[in-house]
């Protein structure tokens, strides 16, 4: 059974917010275009909603996105310079900030380039060949989607802490994963794990294997085969995963907070700072960082948006 | 993306590495303490590279009391564990993390510095709240964090449970007292900061029982005229305990700098610090000199009232025990 | 998975990219969860019984889960007025507000736990106004399904939106000209086709508003048995040394993950049997 034709996007969270929920039907390039609802030969009042339900559908939409979702945006950046300027940049300016901004930048970067790796060897296997329990692998790299992150933080306490099945061995060689960057890590690792093959793996159902087959009966190597053909295909759809993976990976709160042992200036990642200075009446600091990390997230959505415009236009030349 | 990230990371990580000190010390300890352990972490180092020349850095990790002490046993590599209240340290020396008679290791049941449980109200008192019984009348809302996860909600509740026993004369009588208190409590935080961002700056409740130290900083940090502190005629002796945590102060070789550390708040140093955070101070002489910023409260100990803490977290907070039946009915 | 065979492909690279994702995945997803699973095997059926069914950690549960089905009740509708207009109205802004449509997914949580709180907090933006009339948002379970809410709106547009999207207008146009009412259209021909996308926009809503944490915790009041979330109780029973009673709510927990998974799943095929694929 493949995905490839689904006109429904599969299984998880990611599909909502892949392209793939895009790329799994072609053509793309005409899909916004063809939404308009002007052609067509029937009366206008049997073709649309008559004006006045219009309105207030527009309206309803407009307005629950601006109260619920752009409001609480507008609240960070308000707080945060509700101080002025001055107090926004010292606050940033700040050791124990600078020092939460290279630990999440430190963690995002481990666990963005340990996904990534992993994610186009998996995307290979899946959506290259044919074999059985693939649905049930799929659902496998989907599961820390659904898992809440308290939960994936637990698992790595019951593993690791000292009281864990590792604990007595990683004591006695004095290795800390807990409450260090390697544990941190894991933590973000296993939240973080599907994006970057979820992303990938219907992209490369959908173009099949031709390109790459015939490359390799012109005596191509697997590797080259892979960075010349399959890597320019897919790279935009590479990015896209990377983009989200590296949003989810910074933004981390509930599994990181488990795992983190809230050592100020260094195992404090900056959605635990937000926390913290929250919970030391230093309301501008910390909106200041929240606004930063705020600032991620619109940047995440300027670049996807890019990138999918992008990823419809890549498709276009196959059609 | 990586390409880019990876070179700032490695930036950013190596001008880092510049402050690396001689020693490093890590003290995880409660919620309130944040501005205690910084202005004395500072005053420790500079003694401490004083007398031996050596530069020293003491790292903090602050959290729930109970949260905090799990991390522990769970691994954080703790040198000094500063928390809420014995119980939780107890906890770790169950674990053979620290020997079970920590607390005779150090002067005054390893306690320099003691607290008592305090109301913070609003500008004017509106309530009228002036003593213990005022908190359960119709109509107040008290905030007071979860004792089952923070230390100093503990000390808030076996306050009340002392004051009513005291008061009313029986345990019976002292639990409805309780159980109709907690009736009064629109919100359980976590930890004892979160119930204090709760009721000053959410604007959430009438009255928070809070440490006294907790409830100065509030003051401190938010005006005189928007907040008043109320001092019940009748409290608790609120002990918040210190201690080296062995297991890991051995592997390390911290155990001497880390018992000075410790050692540091039985000087008048020590002392003057724990006073200027409206912790009060054991040392007569300190005591005298800040006599006017602590209000006379009479206070009665846990062992008085309770038969000490283990015997306290088992009926009150164990599973099952008095705090569990109180929220079952 | 042994048995696998690779049969489409001359490709080369099966085994050792087989090997590898099956070795990554064992590491960082299986051998965790089987952590949590054998921690459980400790306490006897009884136990792990007594502890899934005290009345707090049912409590805890059922806001988890009842608070989670309302806000994805809501997303559904709301989510399908969104798309709706997103999709076959044009209005200024209109690009702008899809974009805006993902924030909460970009979001990070913590963020949006302090951000929510200070709005519906009794002196904020919207707390304020809401006070005088007398409800009370933040720090009751409102607040809960409010950041739920919050962050379940995405899934339902973006599972809804490409359907709508694709849906052959031709269809619609065919309706239309054998006399078809407009409402007649939208809920006999649009709608139905819609059901497995909208069904399982509601599910991964659902699914995500369960376990989530970071925002949910600054906003809710966490009282016992009122407004404690499920998650919260799992970080509080840690927090009292109580690994058995934390691990045997993980594991519920992580039991519905799984079949909300496969009820995904299985309305996945249901769709593919429905709509013929391209």
């Amino acid at each position: 059974m493949s995905l490839q034709s689904s006109l429904v996007p599969p299984v998880t969270e990611l599909r909502a917010y892949a392209p793939t929920a895009d790329l799994a039907v072609s053509p793309l390039s005409s899909r916004r275009e063809r939404a308009h609802p002007q052609a067509g030969t029937a009366p206008d009042n049997l073709r649309t909603e008559p004006g006045p339900v219009r309105f207030i559908i527009i309206a309803l939409a407009i307005t629950f996105l601006s109260v619920f979702v752009v409001l609480p945006l507008v609240v960070v950046f308000a707080s945060a310079f509700s101080k002025g300027i001055g107090a926004y940049v010292a606050a940033l300016a700040e050791p124990e900030a600078m020092a939460a901004i290279r630990l999440t930048l430190l963690v995002a970067a481990i666990s963005v380039s340990l996904n990534l790796v992993f994610g186009v060897i998996a995307a290979w296997a899946i959506a290259k060949f044919d074999f059985a329990g693939k649905t049930f692998l799929i659902t496998l790299i989907d599961l820390p989607f659904s898992v809440s992150p308290v939960i994936s933080g637990l698992v790595f306490v019951l593993l690791f802490g000292a009281q864990g099945y590792f604990g007595t061995w990683l004591q006695a060689h004095d290795i800390h994963i807990l409450f260090a960057v390697p544990g941190i890590a894991l933590a973000t690792i296993f939240v973080t794990f599907p994006f970057v093959a979820r992303a990938l793996i219907p992209l490369m159902q959908e173009q099949g294997t031709q390109e790459e087959e015939a490359a390799i009966s012109l005596g191509a190597s697997g590797l080259q085969t892979f960075f010349r053909v399959t890597l320019p295909n897919i790279k935009w759809g590479l990015l896209y995963g990377v983009l989200l993976c590296n949003a989810r990976a910074m933004g981390e709160f509930g599994a990181v907070s488990v795992v983190s042992g809230h050592i100020r200036g260094e195992t404090n990642t900056m959605p635990l700072l937000v926390e913290i200075l929250y919970n030391e009446y230093q309301f501008v600091a910390s909106f200041a960082i929240a606004s930063l990390l705020a600032m991620l997230a619109l940047i995440t959505l300027v670049v996807k948006t890019v990138l999918e415009r992008r990823l419809d236009e890549g498709q276009e030349p196959k059609d | 993306m990586v390409r880019r990230i990876l070179p700032l990371v490695a930036g950013l990580l190596w001008a880092s590495s510049a402050f690396a000190a001689d020693v490093t010390l890590l003290n995880v300890s409660y919620d309130p303490t944040r501005e205690l352990y910084a202005d004395f972490n500072k005053a420790f180092a500079a003694a401490y590279q004083k007398e031996t020349g050596k530069s020293i850095e003491i790292k903090q990790s602050h959290g729930g009391s109970g949260s905090q002490a799990r991390a522990v046993i769970d691994g954080l590599q703790a040198d000094v564990v500063t928390l809420a209240l014995a119980y939780d340290i107890d906890a770790i020396a169950a674990k053979g993390l620290t020997a079970p008679d920590w607390q005779k290791r150090l002067p005054l049941n390893a306690s320099p510095y003691t607290s008592t449980i305090v109301f913070l109200v609003r500008k004017g008192n509106p309530k009228g709240i002036k003593d213990w019984d005022d908190l359960i009348k119709p109509g107040v809302n008290v905030i007071t964090p979860n004792p089952k996860t923070s230390g100093g909600a503990r000390w808030n509740y076996l306050a009340a449970w002392g004051y009513a026993e005291k008061k009313l004369g029986s345990p019976d009588k002292a639990r409805k007292f309780v159980g109709d208190l907690f009736k009064n409590v629109p919100v359980l935080d976590t930890g004892a900061r979160g119930s204090t961002v709760t009721f000053v700056e959410r604007g959430v409740g009438d009255v928070l029982l809070a440490w006294e130290n907790e409830a100065f900083l509030a003051q401190r940090e938010f005006g005189k005229d928007k907040f008043e502190i109320v001092a019940p005629p009748l409290s608790i002796l609120a002990e918040p305990p210190i201690a080296i945590v062995d297991k890991v102060a051995d592997k390390k070789g911290t155990q001497a700098v880390a018992e000075a550390y410790l050692k540091y708040w039985y000087t008048k140093e020590g002392q003057e610090i724990a006073a200027r955070n409206s912790y009060r101070p054991r040392d007569a002489e300190i005591a005298k000199e800040y006599e006017k910023s602590f209000a006379k409260v009479e206070l009665f100990t846990i062992d008085d009232v309770f038969g000490g803490w283990a015997k306290a977290q088992k009926e009150h907070f164990g599973e099952g025990g008095i705090f569990d039946q109180i929220y079952k009915n | 998975m042994s048995t696998a065979v690779a049969r489409r492909s001359t490709l080369p690279g099966f085994g050792l990219t087989m090997g590898l994702t099956l070795t990554w995945l064992s590491i960082i997803i299986l051998l965790p969860l089987a952590g949590l699973f054998l921690k459980t095997f400790e306490l006897s059926l009884d136990q792990f019984w007594g502890i899934v069914t005290s009345r707090r950690t049912l409590n805890a549960l059922k806001i988890s889960f009842g608070l989670s089905f309302l806000a994805a009740l809501v997303n559904l509708v709301m989510g399908t007025i969104i798309v709706w207009a997103l999709v076959r109205y044009r209005f200024p802004g209109r690009r702008l507000f899809d974009a805006i449509v993902d924030i909460p997914f970009a979001l990070p949580t913590a963020v949006a736990g302090v951000a929510l709180t200070q709005l519906f907090a009794q002196k904020g933006w919207l707390g304020a106004p809401l006070a005088e009339l007398g409800i009370k948002v933040a720090f009751t379970p409102i607040g809960i399904f409010i950041a739920m809410v919050f962050i379940g709106i995405p899934f339902v547009v973006r599972t809804v939106q490409p359907v709508l999207l694709d849906l052959d207008v031709e269809i619609e146009e065919a309706a239309a000209s054998l006399g078809a009412n407009r409402w007649h259209t939208v809920f006999r021909v649009i709608l139905p086709s819609l059901i497995p996308a909208l069904l399982t926009g509601f599910a991964l809503a659902f699914a995500r508003a369960v376990g989530e944490y970071g925002s949910v915790i600054f906003i809710a009041g966490n009282l016992p048995n009122v407004s404690e979330i499920a998650p919260l109780l799992i970080v509080i029973r840690l927090s009292e040394f109580r690994y058995a009673d934390a691990t045997a709510i993980a594991v519920v927990m992580l039991l519905a993950s799984f079949l909300i998974i496969f009820a995904v799943n299985r309305l996945q095929r249901w769709a593919q049997t429905r709509i013929p694929a391209h």
